[in-house]
């Protein structure tokens, strides 16, 4: 497992191979009120995720009833009053373009980082790089917001004029107004944030790489980058997929980075798909108006939004999940 | 044996169009002609190629952080080493102020951590102990699977979560334990994983030898399990520790700003280190606010990486590692 | 086809430590050489410095010269990986590539050096698969999983893909080791054919299969615990089961250690 992610990528004991003991092995006291207590520690973390299910659909459905705008579709926000219009489509757009921006930059750069950490560093150099890269992950978002807004952002505006000069036709990069923080500068912070969490897992699987294949393919005349291509990469897909989708799930939720980087729309501005667009996350926009959650109505709203957050959150882990547990099973 | 001789011979007569095709190509292809010396130049560019973007993306990743230590490092390390920002607070110094300190904010940030590991730890090694030495089947199973749904569960969702059950549901205030209670949700998972991993690698014959004993498995958890796993287990709270101080949505949804020192989980606003920087969010034009950010900035890195290095050593001097 | 090898007075070191010294041996054109010693007396390491594997593990180098036919394999100008293209190697425990089919295993060293016509694959596939005596049980699953398949038959996977590139000098380092006998018996035949255009050295702790695969034997053995391993003596393998020269030879011919 690393401390990174959470995950571990490789099972150390092989399924079934439990520890000796279990609950109804004595008869005792002890062992009763101990293996109660274990056992009912696991039934409070089901309890928990389950209810936080519940509570957040519990207090969005009354504000979604009252929702006069279709939810998945408007590009409104006026949650108070007597006829809320609200809908998600704007922040579905923000966030999740940012943050695929972010994975797509992530994975290749992190898996080149692991590859270098596990098969090129020279051996002095393995654990000092592998510290470095995990202290990305140690800094905390908000440090990554101050410095996004007060020294990276001077950076790479000039980069982003350039582009929208040149590429500007392409509707991806078609021209906006905007000066603060766009969904393209926002993608970038974010890959650096998720960059730890795509190497550390990257790494794991790229050192289980049994040496028996390795040596396999040096044996037979490949160079040390053929034999990479030919055993670890493809050995370490479903761990690399897994990192992605960890990378992707964690930037889609990143809360206090992206408010400090946000650039707000005015409402009613023209729609565009432009990525040098402003635009709220679900995120930012939760925790900007925050101080508003003075009606039930109102909140019910921001907590739909979250809800929404919860669900694509929930998928894009449970995808890393399945594709680990899959690997697991083929293990030999 | 007959068979064998065809099988030879047939392979020996096939293996000649082949070797013939590949020599007449000249191509390097096979071990025939022995060119030791040779190899195709595009392999050999290939693998130039690769190590150089290896060597590269190592310095992307680098850059990053190189950048942002500096950054903050210069830019902070200035009011850290007036002795006014450890000992005072914030109170009546508003944001064009220059003076003032952050005790307020690191007392809150601790205060918070600490509530917040009090009971995030005994719930996530209990859940390890369960999944590790009891469980089996359905439940365990289910626990499992819940754990990696907290994991990824974004601090914003459990902030609403606790705001939904804690404020709208039980009518109580924003405080400093309600930001506890959030973390919480944040923290269990790193202590269930870590302390999880460190269980099992406790191994069986120590166990063995000690319900060989008699001593009932319970204590044999508490006396042998445990204290084996101990010093794992603390990287694992500590690491978590380090996640959950520098998180900043709870506190947004949560947690309120006051710049006075309060030290009272249950009632009023709290101060902390994210959310003093936050509070100069919008005041980004106004140096000494800028300043003052840097500074905090700088300090919370400093608590964050402490811990993380705390952690590291003890798992290093620890019995079982990884 | 089939080279000959002579290495001359080969030490070969891991950092600071003599792990071998002073091998000095000959092998002849499509022979099968046998290499015996207890265990950690440096026959695979030895085995090794044959296609340059041991450098794969850091601080591996050698001193003295090992040359094929005449071209010296440690000369300045030399590739390792074009060594290893000429000096291929059979592993412990079969090794097939489990992300690829047995077809895409079999011709894994060739694509790699850039043999790419779909027909000339085939041709390559299946007369290295009849090669190694496997082309019948697989010739209808080609594109299954080269893991799929028993541990003899990964084993004869791996020999095709190692004759697929066709090599001078064949190295098995043990390859029957972790196989059912009636698998290793298979290997043995294998072995005979094969020596009729490969030069084959192949390293075993087991006595009797040297003594029925082999023309020729290598002895190796420890001066003491700790020490560097050496080469004790290398014969005819009639004479070295049956009247060994040096008392160390026939000590663990008879058993008395090892």
């Amino acid at each position: 497992m690393s401390s990174v992610t959470g995950v571990s990528a490789v099972d150390e004991l092989p399924d079934g191979d439990h520890p000796v003991g279990g609950l109804t092995s004595t008869g005792r006291v002890g062992d009763r009120l101990f293996g109660g207590a274990a056992q009912g520690a696991g039934l409070l973390v089901i309890a928990l995720v389950t209810l936080i299910g519940v509570f957040l659909v519990a207090q969005a459905v009354p504000a979604l009833a009252k929702d006069q705008a279709s939810f998945l579709t408007s590009r409104d926000w006026s949650p108070g009053g007597d006829a809320p219009r609200f809908g998600i489509v704007e922040l579905l757009w923000t966030t999740v373009s940012a943050s695929v921006i972010a994975m797509v930059i992530a994975v290749p750069v992190g898996v080149a980082v692991a590859l270098f950490i596990t098969q090129y560093a020279p051996a002095w150099l393995k654990r000092p790089a592998a510290s470095l890269v995990d202290l990305l992950a140690a800094v905390p978002s908000i440090v990554y917001g101050l410095w996004g807004a007060l020294t990276f952002r001077a950076v790479v505006k000039p980069v982003e004029d350039g582009l929208q000069t040149a590429f500007g036709w392409f509707p991806l990069f078609s021209r906006t107004g905007i000066s603060g923080g766009t969904i393209f500068f926002i993608g970038i912070v974010l890959f650096i944030m998720v960059l730890p969490i795509v190497t550390a897992l990257s790494r794991e699987v790229f050192d289980h790489t049994p040496t028996t294949h390795k040596e396999g393919a040096l044996a037979l005349g490949a160079t040390k980058w053929e034999m990479i291509r030919t055993t670890v990469l493809p050995f370490g897909r479903p761990g690399v997929i897994s990192a992605a989708m960890l990378a992707l799930g964690r930037a889609l939720g990143e809360t206090i980075a992206v408010t400090f980087l946000v650039s707000t729309l005015a409402p009613g501005s023209p729609w565009t798909f432009s990525l040098f667009n402003g635009g709220e996350t679900f995120a930012s926009r939760i925790a900007n108006n925050a101080a508003e959650f003075d009606s039930p109505q109102k909140t019910g709203a921001y907590i739909a939004a979250g809800l929404v957050l919860f669900l694509l959150t929930f998928v894009v882990n449970a995808i890393a999940r399945v594709v680990i547990e899959r690997r697991k099973a083929f293990t030999e | 044996m007959s068979s064998s001789a065809e099988t030879a011979e047939t392979a020996g007569t096939a293996v000649r169009p082949a070797a013939a095709v590949a020599a007449g190509n000249r191509r390097p292809a096979t071990g025939d002609g022995l060119d030791l010396g040779q190899q195709s130049a595009a392999r050999r560019i290939k693998d130039v190629v690769a190590q150089v973007v290896m060597w590269l993306s190592f310095g992307v990743a680098i850059v990053p952080l190189v950048w942002i230590l500096y950054t903050v490092v210069s830019k902070g390390a200035g009011l850290l080493a007036t002795s006014g920002w450890w000992t005072k607070s914030q109170r009546n110094i508003n944001s064009d102020d220059v003076g003032g300190g952050a005790v307020h904010a690191i007392q809150g940030t601790l205060l918070q951590a600490g509530m917040t590991a009090l009971i995030a730890v005994p719930i996530g090694i209990f859940t390890a102990i369960y999944l590790v030495e009891y469980g089996r089947g359905r439940i365990a199973r289910v626990t499992s699977f819940m754990v990696d749904i907290l994991t990824g569960v974004p601090s914003i969702v459990a902030a609403l979560f606790v705001y939904s059950v804690w404020v709208t549901v039980f009518g109580f205030g924003r405080v400093g334990f309600a930001v506890s209670l959030a973390l919480v949700l944040l923290m269990v998972p790193v202590v269930v994983r870590s302390t999880e991993e460190m269980l099992k690698l406790v191994p069986n014959e120590l166990r063995e030898a000690s319900l060989a004993l008699g001593v009932p498995q319970w204590k044999t958890i508490t006396s042998v399990v445990l204290p084996t796993a101990f010093s794992g287990i603390i990287t694992g709270v500590l690491l978590g520790l380090a996640r959950i101080m520098g998180e900043t949505a709870p506190l947004l949804i949560l947690g309120p700003y006051t710049k006075s020192i309060a030290t009272n989980l249950f009632s009023g606003n709290m101060p902390t280190l994210p959310t003093m920087i936050n509070q100069d969010r919008t005041e980004l034009g106004i140096a000494p606010a800028v300043e003052r950010m840097w500074a905090t900035a700088l300090t919370l890195i400093l608590l964050v990486l402490l811990l993380n290095i705390l952690g590291r050593v003890v798992s290093r001097f620890g019995s079982v590692s990884r | 086809m089939g080279k000959r090898i002579d290495v001359k007075d080969l030490n070969v070191y891991y950092g600071d430590f003599k792990a071998v010294e002073g091998v000095t041996m000959t092998v002849e054109p499509r022979t099968v050489t046998a290499f015996i010693g207890p265990s950690g007396c440096g026959k695979s390491t030895f085995l090794r410095t044959l296609n340059r594997m041991h450098e794969v593990i850091p601080g591996g180098r050698v001193e003295g010269s090992v040359r094929l036919d005449d071209q010296d394999l440690y000369a300045k100008s030399v590739d390792p990986v074009a060594v290893r293209r000429s000096v291929g190697m059979v592993f412990q425990r079969p090794n097939p590539f489990p992300t690829m089919s047995i077809f895409d295993n079999v011709v894994a060293g060739l694509r790699l050096n850039g043999v790419k016509g779909r027909k000339e694959l085939d041709q390559a596939a299946e007369t290295s698969l009849k090669g190694a005596n496997l082309w019948n049980e697989v010739k209808d699953r080609l594109k299954k999983p080269g893991a799929g398949l028993s541990g003899g038959q990964q084993q004869r996977l791996c020999i095709a893909r190692a004759i697929a590139v066709r090599p001078q000098v064949l190295l098995m380092d043990e390859p029957c080791s972790a196989l059912d006998p009636i698998s290793t018996l298979a290997i043995e035949d294998l072995v005979n054919e094969l020596k009729n255009e490969f030069t084959i050295v192949i390293v075993t702790h087991n006595m009797q299969q040297a003594a029925r695969v082999s023309d020729r034997t290598a002895f190796f053995n420890l001066a003491a615990t700790g020490k560097p391993g050496k080469l004790v003596e290398i014969d005819d393998t009639t004479k070295i089961f049956n009247n060994p020269t040096e008392r160390a030879t026939e000590d663990y011919i008879s058993g008395r250690f090892g």
